[in-house]
């Protein structure tokens, strides 16, 4: 497929005095792999907060699969346009089943958009992808910190997303976790999907990220390898050196 | 949610509606019959667990507090009332109270057509999903949410109040509205027809328990509680929470408006008190007694402290703010899921032992 899944045209973001985006643009492509690394406050989350339709821009657009503008769309809109996110703090419906979790992912929408057969093979499948098939019944209220993560990641690839933005996705997981996380992140990868990825461990990062953008103060730093970010001295002086 | 035939406690509250509506029903021909008087009480105490229901089902299954659902149950309770005077009037030629005290000779011209149930029936559904609507839309678009929107509701009802104290609007002053003398041709005083309007009640009761309860196992309901537990993270997977919110807003309103229909020809009597801030208050503490969440916790609330109510305004009715009051510090600080903690306590750790286990071996 190709082209540019997410434009970042020139967005500012500011909470009261502070610039938590500072006049940034940034282009992501289908087909990648994309990470978005820098120190805590450098307006990661808040850019995905921007691209989810959480936080309003002051200035700028966000632009969707070349030519949908989706800077002012609502958070629903946004998300059934087939851009949809993971939180940082792991979001699930206590009071619901892993199983309706998926479902509700997958249906996507008020409205159904899959037959009750179709519903439940995606349902399965996605359950499998992320090693959740024997915890299905389970409330996600009694899952692990992890298995909370991987199930908000099954909800929010359920729907099949062009863009798919994971924001941290293996804090707080064991070694083992991280690297079942990884090889899920590698399978999710296609040529019509982009997969935005914020995260601190550089090695997780270096395993899945196809480019990364290293952000500072509300800018790009850098974008490039993670071998050159490594290699690069602004990159270790504001981030990777401390 | 348990299926339904898995669901015991569910199961047990609708067998204990069904027999209580047949020893109503059948009061007047078998032994065991119950009195007037006991089937009044037990009608009302029906009518409020209705309204429970109401608030659970926006409170308990959707997150959102109201403390002004005694406005909804107020719509019911008046359109109702002004249904029975102008019906009373028409049979009986008794001119109301409210208009002797004003010195009014005729009905005003919006009183039109009240002696008619079914019009007297859509006014209901019409003003209440007018007036929720329009006050749900606004609050749910601008994202008020929380104690936010509880206060506001607070606020609402204590309007109505005001409103309805005034003599000259024609809906009965602070003197309310009293003196029904017939229900549907018959006299209202009538031990028949008192004991019919309880299993009216009863039924009315277990048809809203069990709507309520179909509601929540269908797919409506899951998005409820989704939305309920994060509504930030089901917007973001595309779904559009205000429709949700304000169907389920509404929907609530209407099942207390309906509350309020039947608990007024009960009583007898309805004056702007009932949309005092306090009742309204109290629905939450019923909910919150019973087990917010929960729909047999919500009508065990309801029935359990208005029985208490019943009980104590005859025998000692200064204690009850002070009962009323500690029952509310119980639950907040033992039993914050109600009384369903309590159903509980057999098969869980109170939670204090768990915390003494975990905490001893650091303090050594």
């Amino acid at each position: 497929m190709g082209g540019v899944a997410l434009l970042i045209d020139n967005v500012t973001v500011e909470f009261g005095s502070f610039r938590a985006i500072d006049a940034l643009s940034l282009a992501v492509d289908f087909g990648e792999v994309r990470a978005l690394i820098g120190p805590n406050g450098a307006g990661k989350t808040t850019l995905l907060d921007v691209i989810s339709g959480i936080a309003r821009p002051k200035q700028g657009r966000v632009m969707f699969d070349d030519a949908t503008d989706i800077t002012r769309a609502s958070e629903s809109a946004i998300a059934q346009a087939g851009v949809r996110r993971k939180f940082q703090k792991p979001s699930v419906f206590e009071g619901l089943s892993v199983r309706q979790h998926i479902a509700i992912g997958a249906q996507g929408g008020l409205r159904r958009s899959l037959s009750q057969q179709e519903l439940m093979s995606r349902v399965d499948e996605v359950l499998e992808a992320i090693g959740l098939s024997n915890l299905a019944a389970r409330p996600a209220s009694e899952l692990a910190h992890g298995q909370k993560q991987w199930l908000e990641i099954g909800m929010v690839l359920a729907s099949n997303p062009k863009v798919l933005m994971l924001d941290e996705p293996v804090a707080g997981l064991t070694d083992e976790e991280t690297e079942r996380t990884a090889a899920l992140v590698r399978s999710l990868k296609r040529p019509d999907r982009a997969i935005v990825v914020v995260e601190h461990d550089m090695d997780f990062v270096e395993r899945i990220a196809d480019r990364v953008t290293v952000l500072h103060e509300g800018k790009t730093l850098f974008e490039g390898s993670m071998a050159n970010a490594r290699a690069d001295e602004r990159v270790v002086d504001v981030y990777l050196g401390r | 949610m348990k299926p339904l035939t898995q669901d015991f406690p569910f199961l047990s509250l609708l067998a204990a509606l069904l027999v209580v509506a047949f020893v109503l029903t059948t009061s007047g021909v078998a032994p065991f019959g119950v009195s007037a008087y006991l089937a009044n009480a037990i009608g009302q105490l029906a009518a409020f667990a209705v309204l429970a229901l109401a608030l659970d089902l926006i409170w308990g299954y959707l997150g959102i507090l109201s403390l002004g659902h005694g406005l909804f149950f107020g719509i019911g309770g008046y359109v109702v009332a002004m249904h029975l005077l102008k019906h009373s009037h028409e049979v009986t030629g008794k001119v109301p109270d409210f208009m002797q005290f004003m010195g009014w000779t005729e009905f005003p011209f919006y009183w039109a057509g009240f002696d008619f149930f079914p019009y007297a029936l859509i006014v209901t559904v019409a003003v209440t999903l007018l007036i929720s609507g329009i006050f749900g839309y606004v609050s749910f678009r601008s994202r008020v949410g929380g104690v936010y929107f509880a206060i506001i509701t607070q606020a609402l009802v204590y309007v109505a109040m005001l409103l309805m104290f005034r003599n000259d609007t024609g809906f009965g002053g602070n003197n309310g509205m009293t003196g029904f003398a017939v229900v549907f041709g018959r006299p209202i005083g009538g031990s028949g027809v008192v004991i019919a309007m309880a299993a009216v009640s009863v039924i009315v009761l277990g048809l809203t328990l069990l709507g309520c309860r179909m509601l929540l196992a269908s797919r409506f309901g899951m998005l409820m509680i989704a939305a309920r537990d994060d509504e930030v993270r089901l917007r973001t997977l595309g779904y559009e929470t205000l429709r949700l919110k304000l169907a389920v807003w509404c929907l609530s309103a209407l099942i207390a408006a309906l509350a309020g229909m039947l608990y007024v020809p009960q009583v007898g009597i309805i004056n702007p008190r009932l949309l005092a801030p306090e009742l309204s208050l109290e629905i939450a503490v019923w909910v919150a007694i019973g087990g917010r969440g929960h729909l047999v916790g919500a009508v065990i609330g309801a029935v359990l402290v208005n029985a208490v109510k019943f009980w104590l305004s005859a025998a000692a009715p200064e204690l009850w703010p002070f009962i009323l009051s500690g029952l509310i510090v119980l639950v907040v600080l033992v039993f914050p899921n109600g009384l369903v903690d309590l159903a509980k306590l057999k098969l869980v750790r109170p939670m204090g032992v768990k915390r003494l286990a975990s905490e001893t071996p650091e303090l050594r």
